[in-house]
């Protein structure tokens, strides 16, 4: 214990003299000339990678001295890897960063044994959520009156990355929905599910709000596929509530109560929410290290409100990320506090669920 | 007409993100890096592809695609000085070249065989281009016919091909792409997670070897090693000769065995897996049948050079079609650029079916205009610096292969920055140098490698499908299974592996190896034997209830295997002098060799433990100048004055790409400056 403290102590009396090397006034922080390190635990490819390089250059105009930030990436065993070499970093003195996804809160919150990380020690400075919709082909979708009562005998094909990912929160809803949806395991992202369900080989799917608007709008307006129904937005209570993206497409919510025995109550109601929140209203977030001190941390939070308040934020952030809301400082913390604080009962719940229907256990 | 519109509109936007300055620059950066790769003899696009890998990250997409269709168009044009000059080809797709390019260059007459190849290799690469703009037009509708049923079965045929067609002997290359499948599957599987070949205690294993990693391993350091063992200038002579006008007016004649041999080229380049090693030989078969008076040919014949010319750059072009739209590589080169585009700008592009959407479409067209303008300036440079070029091959490899020693452990450290991605480069290397040595095919086991992934899943993904619709209706789950495109693709697989089996024996994909004594290549079968053993033993370990993630290792391993003990029957059975034997030791360049195969690994062994210890840069610094006294026995000023040049210019890069160096023991202990951290 004492020599991990020793080194903290190192570590930061070290950033501390850099600093102060760096600028005259220890108040006022300078990060001029330094290089940020943005660790991200997934491959170049794939959404984390583009959150990241997208707010990358933004951040490094917005922090004081313009550092230069820059985003490496250090995928393995599915994000566990790099949260676990996050939990180790104690430099807190802004030159280390690292961003986690929907995909690294499920194992953490479903208790896999390869999770060494604690988002309890991290510090949040910015978080952004998503939504997504689950569509149907046109043919189905004529049978889906608001209530999937008459979806309950259809064989359903679904191309899946793993009941363990964030497909957790579709599954378990057309569960409850009462609907046979058969998983095909292995697809390596969302965009593969896309290509199964335009091909007919998968006829139910579902896509994070910004794929949506840019793969599935397109197939829509040629009649080839119609909106099931959203995961939903949270409000300010916390309840389910239409997704500001898409507010003619009903929710889980509204088309779970509508169904026959479906309930939005109850152990696998609050399973399905906790999971929810914890992976599309929060999903990604930026966090620096452990003991990083005060001053950065302000620092940085600066920068990402700055990075929010540019009067062209609106506009390239819907491009490149779709409309997700961004939260930032002690908002990111809310939300943080939200996305893990997932009740024991929940995690019972879905764990039981997965090794009952897929046989899935986390050893 | 709708795509017609839409594809115009993408050939337009295409145009516009070709043209300018910053991917015009890169571009003709690829093509230089492209003629000088493509003078050593055997560094092919593979090798060259490699070596760029690490640099892709984040880069710029266009400008990355610009830098490697630069490199790849512009190796089957500029292998041709080795292959003329020297007759050796300069990489596996321009083997025929030599057989009448060589006697025409001791005939004097270098400068016409280079300006008619010159001239085949500019059309052809033009006509693989448009082929390629038109075949984008139509392809949408053919993409989405490929269900999951078709792609596997392509796929398959691509392995076939591959494996059949790419040596001699086509048992040997069905073990040899079998143990790329294999090499594939270790790590954690993607469907349910058990490891194969790995465990919890290395987790370098669980995340599986990087491409990277097999590319330079597989492909670049045995080339370098055998090279650099030689201790000599590629060329002694930088004269050229005249003729450059004669050879233009040789192809003009010609012309219409130009565009026949680029139509070939295309056709084989489309066909996944068949690449680079059989195209120029089929060109060179169809040229002769082809010609009333055959008695010129192999004496320096122009024709000779014209055909296989014309028919090798064409199948780049054709080699994109199931690259990019499938995401099942053409050839070997095309897999390593499958998985460096990958890399490029946010990373989230990836070759397959995607490239077609109307998102991607300006980038598909983009690579289509950089493909025929790479051929063209390719070509200029090629005519222009011919001169400059043909004394570049006059100076002595000793002197650029510790430089590469160097590019090759760096690169090979970016892909997983662990001091395990060293490791992991000098086993494969090793695996590789034996390869070559024996005269297994590897442009199969890279193959085999790239598809391990993708044939599992489809496999895994039809399977789960089709049980899916079989549980509905019987038919409707045959229908899935067999639907007509499978049931061509199969009767295709069938027909070349019989056709192939019947006329391996012609194709020589790395150059002609003589048989030797019976112990090494036997002792590495059974190496080889052993290791599909173990992997069946150990993926029939894994629980029933994750059958999905056991069944294709050891299905793969059952065929390894397989075709390892039919190689051994054959081994008792047959002479010494049999092919089955064949081993670069004991004839030809190798055996011949200055220096011996285990001194010279030595040496990148040396600086893989040096960088272990003291980090990758004070490491180098002790290699550098040590190699450049001792080996290539230069004088002290300037063997430190290259190995200045070297780590200036490593720092150069890394400090540029933000890249770090791989440290050593030493930087757990002691704090240090950059670059020595």
């Amino acid at each position: 214990m004492s020599t991990g403290k020793n080194t903290r102590l190192a570590a930061f009396g070290l950033a501390a003299a850099t600093a102060l090397f760096a600028s005259a006034a220890l108040a006022d922080v300078d990060m001029s000339g330094k290089t940020v390190e943005w660790t991200i635990p997934f491959s170049e490819k794939g959404g984390s990678a583009k959150w990241a390089n997208f707010f990358a250059p933004l951040l490094s105009q917005a922090l004081p001295g313009n550092p230069t930030v820059v985003v490496k990436f250090m995928p393995g065993a599915g994000s566990t890897k790099g949260a676990n070499w996050f939990q180790r970093q104690k430099n807190g003195d802004g030159t280390v960063m690292f961003g986690s996804s929907g995909s690294t809160q499920f194992p953490y919150l479903l208790g896999d044994p390869r999770v060494k990380y604690e988002y309890n020690d991290w510090e949040p400075v910015m978080a952004t959520g998503t939504g997504g919709v689950a569509y149907l082909p046109p043919k189905l979708a004529a049978k889906f009156d608001g209530t999937a009562n008459n979806l309950k005998d259809i064989n359903f094909i679904y191309g899946s990355q793993g009941a363990t990912r964030l497909d957790l929160v579709p599954l378990l809803a057309w569960k409850m929905l009462g609907m046979k949806v058969e998983p095909v395991f292995g697809i390596k992202g969302r965009g593969d599910g896309r290509l199964m369900f335009e091909r007919g080989e998968a006829n139910i799917d579902y896509q994070t709000s910004s794929s949506y608007l840019k793969g599935v709008v397109p197939l829509v307006k040629a009649g080839k596929a119609v909106p099931m129904m959203t995961w939903g937005s949270l409000d300010a209570d916390g309840s389910v509530v239409r997704d500001p993206t898409f507010p003619d497409v009903p929710t889980f919510k509204e088309v779970c109560n509508a169904t026959f025995g479906c309930k939005t109550s109850g152990a696998a109601w609050d399973a399905w929410k906790a999971f929810f929140t914890a992976g599309f209203p929060v999903q990604k977030i930026a966090f620096l290290p452990q003991g990083t001190s005060k001053d950065i941390i302000d620092t940085f939070v600066k920068a990402f409100a700055k990075v929010k308040a540019r009067p062209d934020f609106a506009k390239i952030s819907a491009k490149r990320l779709g409309k997700y809301p961004m939260f930032i400082g002690d908002d990111a913390r809310a939300a943080l506090k939200r996305a893990i604080s997932v009740p024991e009962s929940a995690k019972t719940f879905v764990k039981g669920w997965l090794k009952k229907d897929y046989g899935v256990e986390l050893k | 007409m709708d795509v017609f519109t839409v594809a115009m509109t993408a050939l337009s936007d295409a145009f516009s993100l070709i043209f300018q300055f910053n991917v015009l620059i890169h571009l003709v950066l690829g093509v230089v890096m492209g003629l000088a790769i493509g003078i050593f003899p055997g560094l092919g696009g593979i090798a060259g592809l490699s070596l760029l890998l690490p640099f892709m990250f984040g880069m710029d997409v266009v400008s990355g695609m610009a830098l490697m269709i630069g490199m790849v168009a512009v190796v089957p044009t500029s292998d041709t000085f080795t292959s003329v000059l020297m007759g050796i080809p300069g990489s596996s797709a321009s083997q025929a070249t030599v057989l009448d390019g060589f006697p025409m260059s001791k005939k004097g007459e270098a400068a016409r065989a280079l300006a008619a190849a010159f001239s085949s290799s500019l059309f052809g690469g033009l006509v693989g281009a448009t082929f390629l703009t038109f075949f984008i037009l139509i392809a949408r509708p053919i993409v989405l016919a490929f269900k999951l049923p078709e792609m596997l079965m392509l796929a398959v045929l691509g392995l076939s091909m591959v494996a059949i067609l790419a040596g001699r002997l086509p048992l040997k290359g069905v073990a040899a792409a079998a143990l790329g499948l294999v090499v594939g599957t270790i790590g954690e599987a993607d469907a349910g997670g058990s490891l194969r070949m790995a465990s919890y205690d290395i987790p370098y294993l669980t995340d599986g070897l990087k491409l990277v990693i097999i590319g330079l391993g597989i492909f670049a350091l045995p080339e370098i090693v055998a090279l650099l063992r030689t201790d000599r200038a590629i060329s002694s002579t930088a004269s050229l000769g005249a003729g450059w006008a004669q050879g233009v007016k040789d192809w003009w004649e010609n012309k219409w065995l130009s565009v026949r041999c680029s139509l070939i080229g295309v056709v084989v380049g489309i066909i996944p897996g068949l690449g680079g090693s059989v195209v120029d030989w089929i060109a060179y078969g169809h040229t002769i049948q082809t010609s009333r008076d055959k008695s010129g040919f192999g004496k320096g014949d122009v024709r000779g050079v014209i055909g296989p010319e014309s028919s090798n750059n064409a199948k780049e072009g054709g080699g994109l079609v199931p690259t990019l739209i499938f995401g099942i590589p053409g050839s070997g080169s095309m897999a390593i650029f499958m998985g460096a585009v990958a890399l490029l700008g946010s990373g989230d592009l990836e070759v397959g079916p995607q490239m077609l959407s109307p998102d991607y479409l300006d980038i598909t067209y983009s690579i289509v205009w950089l493909l025929a303008i790479a051929n063209v300036v390719g070509t200029i440079l090629c005519i222009g610096l011919s001169g400059q070029i043909a004394r570049l091959t006059t100076i002595r490899f000793t002197l650029l292969a510790p430089f590469l020693f160097m590019l090759i452990a760096f690169a090979a450290f970016q892909s997983g920055q662990n001091l395990g991605d060293l490791v992991a480069l000098f086993a494969i290397g090793l695996i590789g140098i034996f390869l070559r040595r024996f005269d297994w095919s590897r442009p199969a086991f890279l193959i085999g490698f790239v598809l391990s992934n993708p044939v599992e899943t489809y496999a895994n993904q039809a399977y789960q499908v089709a049980r899916s619709k079989f549980r509905t209706d019987f038919d409707l789950g045959l229908d899935y299974l067999f639907g007509p495109i499978v049931i061509v693709l199969i009767i295709i697989t069938v027909i070349s592996i019989f056709i192939g089996v019947r006329n391996a024996k012609i194709i020589m994909s790395e150059g002609e190896v003589q048989s030797g004594s019976k112990r090494s290549p036997m002792i590495f079968l059974l190496a080889i034997a052993t290791y599909f053993a173990v992997t069946f033993y150990n993926a029939s370990l894994i629980k029933d209830r994750l059958i999905t993630d056991k069944i294709f290792p050891m299905l793969v391993a059952a065929i390894g295997f397989a075709a390892c003990l039919a190689l051994f029957i054959r081994m008792i059975r047959r002479p010494e002098s049999d092919l089955v034997f064949a081993d670069r030791e004991v004839f030809g360049e190798d055996a011949g060799a200055q220096h011996g195969l285990w001194g010279t690994l030595a040496w990148f062994a040396f600086l893989l433990i040096l960088t272990s210890l003291a980090g990758f840069i004070l490491a180098l610094a002790v290699f550098l100048v040590s190699f450049m006294r001792l080996r290539a026995r230069l004088n002290w000023a300037m063997a430190l004055l290259y190995s200045a040049v070297g780590i200036a210019f490593m720092c150069f890069m890394a400090r540029l790409l933000h890249r770090d160096f791989p440290p050593g023991l030493l930087q757990n202990y002691f704090t240090l400056p950059w670059p020595f951290t």
